[in-house]
């Protein structure tokens, strides 16, 4: 018996298939995990994600907090409802969470607000790590234990949820910017998703959620489970925490250094100094790779390139390619062409640029 | 459960299933109990006819969105056929397991058969079993 999220029972009265995720039960799929992953990819899915963390962050001093405590620069966020995509790092680089920041409106004359949407399975680490530092700040650590995330992902999400708004807030909503987000009464919709589609995450209180799914289910919208989840964030190219992410490598090694900001040189964030000589050393990198041979790439497979080992950090049947895929982490400046094992057998794959498929589209030669 | 279960075929632990053809030779496939709890499947390696099999030995693999599963040869003998239409549709396995998603024949060495193999009833009891 894990934790259960609002939609729980909605999910089981659905006939999802409920698995363990991170200490939650979770929905694996409805029936098909490949019909879920076509649906988001050609017209409109939704995802409970209510097992991620929500961190509300105020003070008059949470800019410069998180100035501290990010990677990325929450400077660049120019103006209330922007958002930006950050690693979180210990001091010697390792990733501790990849979260997602939003400015928020003044609270009050002064004070600066934000909201981090954090991983499940960090969620606790993540509000210790960040209580212990933003005291010495002055800043108010908040986790909102009592809203909901909903997920409303593909070409016609925007149309579902704007659908179910007033004439004004449908406006709004429409206008409104990749990355960014707005509060339209008690819910804060952020145009952003883990999926390579247009979408909306959607955060409102608890006991609001089972309508909304109900309203959006009455539309046709079809409930998409981590299984899809999975799928379409490895062909959007999108790292997992605890997959392509964790404690033991930072992010240059991880695929991130573009959500690193170096600059300018005097803002000292936590891990700074460790990621600037990775930066440096770079042995290792993220790549994708498409398997040119008959089989399924997994998680943990060896790899072989012209300058060593390497190994998948996340492999699957990509349902838009019918192709297999991956995400490895192999050494910097490896040739096109390598081989990985599967069940020990060595088969052929090739080094491909990520995304593998956006918005509804292959990205790569097949 | 065990009403949903034909009860013409044999059974292994490992969630095979085994048909007896009027032409004596068996044919091979995975449980109804096996595509659900692997979920949709999108590729599948059968052994190439003429290879010699062991009871018990792994002899073909089948991968569902989720993960490989190795299919073990229930009997002794040698591959007569496989499935080719599995190479592009792996979905027949999930669509019709115990039909159009059969994955091999055997020709069953001679002295061989059914004999360890579960039957229907006790199939479906080992299900009942999993399950609690």
């Amino acid at each position: 018996m894990g934790l259960k999220t609002p939609l729980y029972d909605t999910h089981v009265r659905e006939g999802a298939k409920i698995v363990d995720f991170g200490g939650w039960d979770m929905p694996l799929h409805y029936g098909s995990q490949l019909d879920e992953h076509h649906a988001v990819r050609r017209a409109v899915g939704m995802f409970d994600v209510s097992h991620m963390g929500v961190i509300d962050l105020s003070g008059a001093r949470a800019r410069e907090f998180l100035r501290s405590l990010l990677a990325n620069d929450v400077a660049k966020l120019a103006a209330p409802g922007r958002g930006l995509y950050s690693c979180m790092l210990r001091d010697d680089g390792g990733v501790l969470d990849d979260l997602i920041v939003y400015r928020l409106g003044e609270t009050a004359p002064g004070e600066t607000a934000y909201r981090l949407v954090v991983n499940a399975g960090t969620r606790d680490k993540d509000r210790d790590w960040i209580s212990a530092r933003a005291a010495a700040y002055g800043v108010t650590v908040q986790e909102r234990r009592d809203l909901a995330l909903l997920a409303v992902q593909g070409p016609a999400a925007r149309d579902h949820v704007a659908a179910l708004l007033p004439p004004a807030q449908r406006e709004v909503l429409l206008g409104l910017p990749v990355f960014c987000a707005v509060e339209l009464g008690e819910w804060f919709i952020a145009r952003t998703g883990y999926t390579g589609e247009d979408g909306l995450e959607i955060a409102l209180p608890a006991d609001a959620v089972q309508a909304l799914w109900a309203k959006l289910r009455a539309a046709g919208v079809t409930p998409v489970g981590l299984g899809a989840r999975d799928t379409l964030r490895l062909e959007a190219g999108l790292s997992l925490y605890g997959s392509e992410l964790d404690e033991a490598h930072d992010p240059i090694a991880s695929g991130l250094a573009w959500t690193v900001a170096f600059d300018p040189p005097e803002r000292r964030f936590i891990g700074r100094d460790a990621v600037l000589r990775a930066r440096a050393a770079a042995p290792a990198q993220l790549v994708g790779l498409l398997l040119e041979e008959r089989g399924i790439l997994r998680s943990h497979q060896a790899v072989s390139t012209d300058r060593g080992p390497g190994e998948t950090t996340s492999g699957g049947f990509a349902p838009t390619l019918g192709r297999s895929i991956a995400l490895a982490r192999i050494p910097t400046g490896a040739a096109e062409r390598v081989s990985v094992a599967i069940r020990g057998k060595p088969v052929a794959a090739r080094i491909v640029k990520t995304p593998f498929v956006r918005h509804g589209r292959a990205l790569i030669t097949l | 459960m065990s009403d949903t279960l034909p009860d013409d075929l044999h059974y292994t632990k490992s969630h095979e299933w085994v048909r007896r053809l009027p032409g004596g030779e068996f044919e091979i496939g995975i449980t109804d109990h096996a595509q659900q709890a692997l979920g949709d499947l999108v590729f599948v390696e059968v052994p190439a006819p003429g290879r010699r099999v062991a009871a018990g030995e792994a002899c073909a693999v089948v991968e569902s969105v989720k993960a490989a599963s190795d299919i073990y040869s229930p009997v002794d003998g040698v591959v007569l056929a496989s499935n080719a239409a599995l190479a592009d549709t792996p979905e027949l396995l999930n669509q019709s397991p115990y039909g159009a998603g059969w994955l091999m024949r055997i020709a069953v060495d001679a002295g061989g058969g059914t004999g360890g193999l579960l039957d229907a009833v006790a199939y479906a009891a080992l299900l009942a079993e999993e399950s609690n």
